[in-house]
């Protein structure tokens, strides 16, 4: 036991495991990937054109899609052994996904927007830390405001304080930096990097972008739905 | 952050919509309660002021308007019949009670009813404090008319001077010289009563003096002239046998009239009330008052209406005719009129009825299409709800309670409007005024207004709530 432990310990704990996953629409296979396993704190890419079948992996990996075979763990859950609603509690644990359009709730201030994330998951509000959140991202002024009142990097910035705010083990990005020029391109890949290693996060950024290619030098690259280690 | 404020900030991000739907719901639900306020208080007042009275005859006109005027005090009385004869029926077999009413005054709107002590007994009332009226211009003044009468607004105290003014509708000209005197409050009935001034038969006629014909009918035949009472007392109280002579002391207008009978025309002029808007109880009734007089005894002194109770149920089938046939009074039927009465209002609540019903339709249709169409733009964030975690019996939740709280507020807002439309038609509209309609009470019924607002909630929203509970969170997500 000690001695397993030990040797855990040593090395960083794996987050995401897939095995031999396959989606299809129709007859259509959209999406293959045989093996891929993602350790905690790892940053990684994910590539591929536009319409080779990232953001349906993605979804696959935070359990929104069941992938037609294989399988998905996160933290060595399967998550094809939770059905409903311990899915959707799991999902808002432990996965923090940070969608292309952002999908902030309009309605709601910045501040509650945090809020309503952790009310989502089943976690008690915790006004401080969503403060603090804001705070780590220079938004601390903005708390009270409607996010469309905020410029779209600031916006962006709010969804991705959301996706930390429950402090997920995986962390899953989308097209992070497609609606961004290179200044801001960098930005938000440095404070995504940044963020998501504070909270020891595994981090998978499905993106085409050629300028985030040579920050992370881990990726997977979907080609013509097939993945294969970049 | 709960369900409960997510649903809050969802209504107010579509405020105006909102607003509407409640304000719908609200005025359909209003109408119900204020149509089961005034009918259910309308249908108690006259189950309750009707009871007990078999028979109302008055003047010739219409039934209603007699039963309307004698029973429930709301309307002018049909004219005005000879006291003898009134006096002659009261004492057919038949009849086991009746009670005579002289009308013609009013006091701040309420009523002045010439009476006798038997009216009070038949309305079950009791003094909350002093007596009933003995003597001439003693006024028993009803619970309701005491709160408000009084000078400076507050409640009249006995020892009170009232005086009245002249006629059944406000502004008549007042009877300054005929303070009387208040002796007697009543306590609270509920009943027409609450809001009626009693005095004498006697009082009544004193006020309103003999016309100068019927004086000087009296005046010349020498049994009248000699003071000689009308007729018998009727069987329920005994009415007492009246001077005519006296009744006009103080009568300055009205004297030299009487005195000086022997030319009734001249005297015509003499007679200065302006009896134009209601009849009172000693104004001329069709035969009677000739100038010259007739041959009948006591001429000239006259009822406004007999309340007759039976003393058989034989009596409902030969008294009526009795009475329309052979006499020239009417009798009315109040459980008859009371029908009528119905059917007539009937009319009105059924216009009402429909009315809100198609407003409460409306109200859950706009709900339904508001939550329905909002549903597209809406699924986005529901979607992102169930990535943050949220089971999708939230999100059917969500939209439920959305559904409620906007129902739940017009249902509150609908109960408390028509509550406070009902006392206020009750205040101010005038001819509701005389039926001491309230707001202040609940009607049967009101609590399924409730739960019929929060249906209609429920089912305006229960579609668009399973649409969002099936939400196809990854196609939405994609679609981006
Ligand atoms: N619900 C669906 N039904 C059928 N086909 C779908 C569905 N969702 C996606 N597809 C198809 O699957 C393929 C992959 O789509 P996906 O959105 O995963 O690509 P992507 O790599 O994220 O593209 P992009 O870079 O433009 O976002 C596309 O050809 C798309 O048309
Ligand atoms: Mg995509």
């Amino acid at each position: 036991m000690t001695r397993i432990a030990r040797r855990d310990n040593l090395r960083p704990m794996t987050v995401l495991e897939v095995n031999a996953l396959s989606h299809r629409y129709g007859n259509a296979t959209v999406v293959e990937m045989p093996a891929w396993s993602v350790a905690a704190g790892e940053p990684w890419l994910l590539l591929g054109a536009s319409g080779s079948g990232k953001t349906t992996l993605l979804h696959c990996l935070a359990g929104i899609l069941a992938p037609t075979q294989g399988s998905v763990k996160v933290g060595g859950t399967d998550l094809a052994t939770l059905h409903g609603s311990a899915l959707d509690r799991f999902r808002g644990r432990h996965i923090g996904l940070l969608p292309q359009r952002l999908h902030l709730i309009d309605c709601l201030s910045v501040l509650d927007n945090l809020l309503l994330a952790q009310y989502a998951a089943g976690l008690p509000r915790d006004a401080a830390a969503a403060r603090g959140a804001l705070e780590a991202l220079g938004l601390a002024g903005r708390a009270h405001e409607r996010p469309h009142r905020l410029s779209f990097g600031q916006q962006q910035r709010v969804a991705l304080a959301r996706a930390l705010i429950n402090r997920p083990t995986l962390v899953l990005a989308d097209e992070p930096t497609s609606n961004l020029d290179d200044g801001n391109c960098a930005a938000a890949l440095d404070l995504l990097l940044d963020q998501a290693g504070r909270s020891g996060a595994a981090l998978v950024i499905a993106t085409h972008d050629q300028r985030v290619k040579g920050r992370i030098e881990r990726r997977v690259e979907l080609t013509g739905g097939m993945a294969v280690p970049a | 952050m709960n369900l409960f404020t997510l649903a809050l900030a969802y209504l107010r991000s579509r405020l105006l919509a909102s607003v509407l739907q409640v304000l719908l719901l609200a005025i359909g639900l209003a109408a119900i309660v204020v149509m089961l306020l005034v009918s259910t208080q309308l249908a108690d007042r006259v189950e309750r002021d009707t009871r007990g009275i078999d028979l109302v005859v008055g003047a010739k006109g219409s039934p209603l308007q007699l039963v309307l005027s004698s029973v429930f005090h709301v309307d002018s009385p049909t004219g005005n019949i000879p006291y003898a004869e009134a006096m002659k029926l009261s004492r057919h077999p038949l009849v086991k009670k009746a009670i005579p009413l002289a009308l013609g005054d009013t006091w701040r709107g309420y009523r002045i009813v010439g009476t006798e002590h038997a009216l009070v007994e038949h309305y079950g009332a009791s003094l909350a404090s002093g007596k009933l009226w003995s003597g001439e211009m003693q006024a028993v003044v009803g619970a309701e008319a005491a709160r408000a009468g009084g000078a400076g607004g507050g409640p009249i105290k006995l020892g009170d001077t009232i005086i009245g003014s002249h006629g059944l509708v406000d502004g008549g000209a007042a009877h300054d010289e005929h303070p009387y005197e208040v002796v007697g409050i009543l306590a609270p009935t509920g009943g027409v009563i609450d809001r009626l001034v009693l005095v004498s038969v006697e009082t009544v006629w004193d006020v309103h003096p003999l016309p100068p014909g019927a004086a000087a009918a009296a005046a010349a035949g020498p049994p009248a002239a000699a003071g000689a009472a009308p007729t018998p007392a009727p069987k329920a109280a005994a009415a007492p046998a009246r001077d005519d002579g006296h009744g006009h002391a103080g009568h300055s207008h009205a004297r030299p009239a009487a005195k000086a009978g022997a030319k009734p025309h001249a005297h015509a002029h003499a007679h200065d009330h302006p009896h134009d808007d209601a009849p009172a109880a000693s104004r001329p009734g069709g035969d009677a008052a000739g100038p010259g007089g007739s041959a009948k005894p006591a001429p000239g002194r006259e009822l406004t209406a007999l309340l007759i109770q039976y003393s058989s149920p034989m009596a409902a089938a030969q008294l009526p005719r009795l009475v329309n046939s052979a006499t020239a009074m009417q009798a009315a039927s109040p459980a008859a009129e009371s029908v009528r009465l119905n059917r007539l209002v009937g009319v009105g609540v059924e216009t009402l009825r429909v009315f809100a019903w198609v407003l409460l339709v409306a109200a859950g249709l706009a709900l339904f299409i508001s939550l329905y169409g909002a549903l597209s733009e809406r699924s986005r964030d529901l979607a992102m709800l169930r990535v943050l975690g949220a089971r999708r019996g939230s999100l059917l939740l969500l939209l439920l309670l959305e559904g409620l709280l906007l129902c739940a507020a017009g249902g509150a807002i609908g109960l408390l409007a028509g509550h406070a439309l009902t006392e206020w038609l009750g205040r101010s509209v005038p001819a509701l005024s005389q039926w001491a309609l309230t707001g202040w009470t609940l009607a049967p019924g009101e609590g399924w207004l409730v739960a019929l607002a929060l249906l209609i909630g429920a089912f305006a929203s229960m579609l668009p709530a399973v649409l969002a509970y099936r939400t196809d969170i990854a196609k939405v997500l994609a679609r981006g």
